[in-house]
């Protein structure tokens, strides 16, 4: 019964979707190297048969739309017959970019909840403070990417942490605002419990307010990590191409290479996922083992 | 109960303050007078301060401390660039622990309930901006780091005032047409592929967990293949913010047409009501706070997504593009005007829906008083 409204109610529409969404992938993919195909028969003076010209469509070493397939192909080739730590392997600059993301990430989520520690805390820090971090949301703070990437290569930092500080930048404030709304969530009358306990505010923290915040924490870690990712892509961007997924993009623009540009943007997309389920299982894990309320 | 109440803010202020005695005068241009002025102002308002006096007493004393020592101490760096001394940043602190001690009297103990709260929910914020100012135009010119590592707020704001024009151009070619366009023909799309879905459980249960997927996705690597399509100009800045503001939208539209409850949908079978009139007398109403979040979400996608996608290539106006080539050429005072004008666009964006959701969700929850 579970499986049959499992087929019926999820694999069955998403599969239908994701099926359209390739179809609708070949059909553009055709519609939009159509006209160029044509010119180039038209110059090297060939008539091809429809089938044959659909095949051509398929097959350009620079289509303007490449086909599922060639971005697979593609895909294999640059992850499963290169050696994973050679400069062509979609997994060396799939890695170089995890590696700014977790570390962007794992420091963003500690100054995060550092930071929700002192606002539930101290009362003149959130007053002052948390009205500019959620001022803060609505800018677009990806734009000083560039700099602090430019002003710390000036000042002889390079490599992995200036992205990772990006990373930091952009996953500190989900994680900053999802705690301070965590701490603040255990009920009045269990804080007055604690306080008949004589308990201070160190225990309470530990003991009632952090373990009340974690279905919080893990929510807002998933928001964190596909902006610390989106943040590490972005920060390769202004190195030039050096190395990682968002130079595989720049390098893709420069030379028009589409299918590298699919390649790399789907490369990002699985790391993307990974990371979230990850983020995800070890949510639920974790929550069902602490018996906590999901928010 | 005696006559004084010592907090730490003070007393280290107070310290502060006698460290910076040792080290007079301040800076190259600050004579011994100025600078023990400032001294003796703080000393007066730490001491003063502590005092058992009145709220309102205790914060004006505060504030001139506070302020006048720091506005003294601005003035005393013209033309003392990188020539303060350890006296000059000890009595930086002490202002600026001064200032800390006025924003924790006027916050009080954290109880939500204080008169002349809405002032005070303004007052507060607004000088903790003020100080990140003050401290950040003090310590760049004060320390002399170089220009070209962090200009001070002055150079930055007399840069956007002499370079008014250019910002406009950028603006207009980066917010009034690739974000307004993008963000218009996204949100509208997602809006109304949502209502089709809804319409068809199908089309629902296949569309939303494939769109909570590709919000978490990186959809701003789309950036470099639409300048291959639609070119270097706005078009492809626009269709980049059109593919990125579609998904929210689409997600939480589905999500707030699922938000009318049981009562209410019985009630409407029981007027006779066909799909139609439920979902525009009753469910696209309740799922207005769920299109809301999702416009507010796109105001700050849709800005993102134009400045990033300028990165990747544009005609020479735009203020992704202004950010990259003057960050390469070291004009960073023109960045950070770029970077103000991105963060003024963009509150003011989200400020206005904010405003507008009131308007039209007057009837929900978190608005009554």
């Amino acid at each position: 019964m579970q499986v049959g409204r499992f087929v019926h109610d999820r694999l069955l529409p998403i599969g239908t979707i994701l099926l359209v969404i390739v179809l609708a992938w070949y059909v553009a993919a055709y519609a939009m190297n159509a006209p160029f195909q044509r010119d180039t028969d038209r110059r090297a003076g060939v008539t091809p048969t429809s089938s044959e010209f659909l095949v051509k469509t398929m097959s350009q070493p620079k289509p303007t739309m490449p086909a599922p397939h060639q971005v697979v192909e593609n895909l294999w080739k640059n992850t499963l017959t290169v050696k994973p730590w050679s400069k062509r392997s979609l997994v060396y600059h799939a890695w170089i970019t995890l590696s700014a993301t977790l570390s962007g990430f794992a420091m963003g989520t500690a100054l995060g909840v550092l930071i929700a520690i002192g606002i539930v805390h101290i009362p003149a820090l959130d007053r002052s403070f948390l009205p500019w971090i959620i001022a803060s949301q609505t800018i677009p703070i990806l734009a000083i990417a560039p700099m602090i990437i430019v002003l710390l290569s000036a000042i002889g930092i390079t490599g992995l942490l200036p992205k990772a500080l990006i990373s930091t930048y952009l996953s500190f404030f989900p994680v900053a605002v999802g705690m301070v709304k965590g701490l603040r969530s255990p009920d009045v009358l269990h804080l007055d419990l604690m306080r008949t306990y004589s308990a201070n505010k160190v225990q309470t923290l530990w003991k009632l307010r952090i373990p009340a915040s974690v279905p919080f924490f893990f929510t807002s870690m998933k928001v964190a990590i596909a902006a610390s990712l989106i943040g590490a892509i972005v920060g390769e961007l202004p190195t030039g191409a050096v190395a990682g997924i968002g130079s595989k993009l720049l390098a893709g623009s420069y030379y028009s290479q589409t299918i590298d540009i699919f390649a790399a943007l789907i490369a990002g997309s699985i790391v993307a996922i990974l990371l979230v389920t990850l983020v995800d299982l070890a949510g639920r894990f974790v929550n069902a083992r602490m018996g906590a309320r999901q928010p | 109960m005696s006559a004084i109440r010592p907090n730490w803010q003070a007393l280290a202020a107070l310290v502060a303050t006698l460290y910076a005695l040792t080290a007079l005068p301040f800076t190259a241009t600050m004579g011994p007078a100025l600078s023990l002025a400032v001294a003796a102002l703080l000393a007066a308002g730490a001491i003063l301060s502590m005092l058992r006096a009145a709220r309102p007493i205790e914060t004006t004393i505060l504030a001139i401390a506070s302020f006048g020592a720091a506005a003294m101490l601005l003035a005393g760096l013209t033309g003392a660039f990188g020539t303060a001394n350890a006296g000059y940043f000890a009595s930086l602190a002490a202002a600026w622990l001064l200032g800390w001690r006025l924003v924790t009297v006027l916050s009080g103990d954290g109880s939500h309930g204080d008169k002349g709260s809405s002032l005070v929910a303004i007052a507060v914020p607004a000088l903790f901006g003020i100080w990140v100012l003050i401290l950040w135009e003090c310590i760049v010119r004060g320390a002399g780091v170089p220009f070209v590592l962090l200009p001070p707020p002055s150079a930055i704001g007399l840069r956007i005032a002499g370079s008014l024009p250019i910002l406009a151009a950028d603006f207009r070619q980066t917010v009034l047409k690739a974000v307004l366009f993008g963000y218009v023909v996204g949100s509208l799309a997602g809006f109304l592929v949502a209502i089709l879905a809804d319409r068809f459980r199908f089309l629902a249960n296949g569309l939303l967990p494939i769109g909570n997927m590709v919000s978490a996705l990186p959809m701003i690597g789309i950036a470099p293949i639409m300048v291959i399509w639609f070119g270097f100009d706005w078009q492809s800045k626009a269709a980049v913010v059109v593919v990125m503001t579609f998904f929210p939208m689409l997600v939480n539209t589905l999500a707030g047409l699922a938000a009318s409850g049981d009562m209410e949908r019985d009630l409407m079978r029981t007027y006779g009501a066909g799909h139609w009139q439920v979902l525009v007398k009753l469910r696209l109403q309740a799922a207005m706070p769920f299109i809301f979040n999702a416009l507010k979400i796109n105001s700050t996608l849709a800005l993102i997504g134009a400045i990033v996608a300028e990165f990747f290539g544009t005609p020479i106006v735009g203020m992704g593009f202004r950010i990259s080539t003057e960050v390469g050429r070291m004009n960073l005072d023109m960045v950070w005007a770029e970077i103000a004008l991105a963060a003024i666009v963009g509150s003011l964006f989200y400020g206005g829906l904010a405003l507008l959701e009131r308007a039209v969700t007057f009837w929900h929850p978190s608005y009554r008083r």
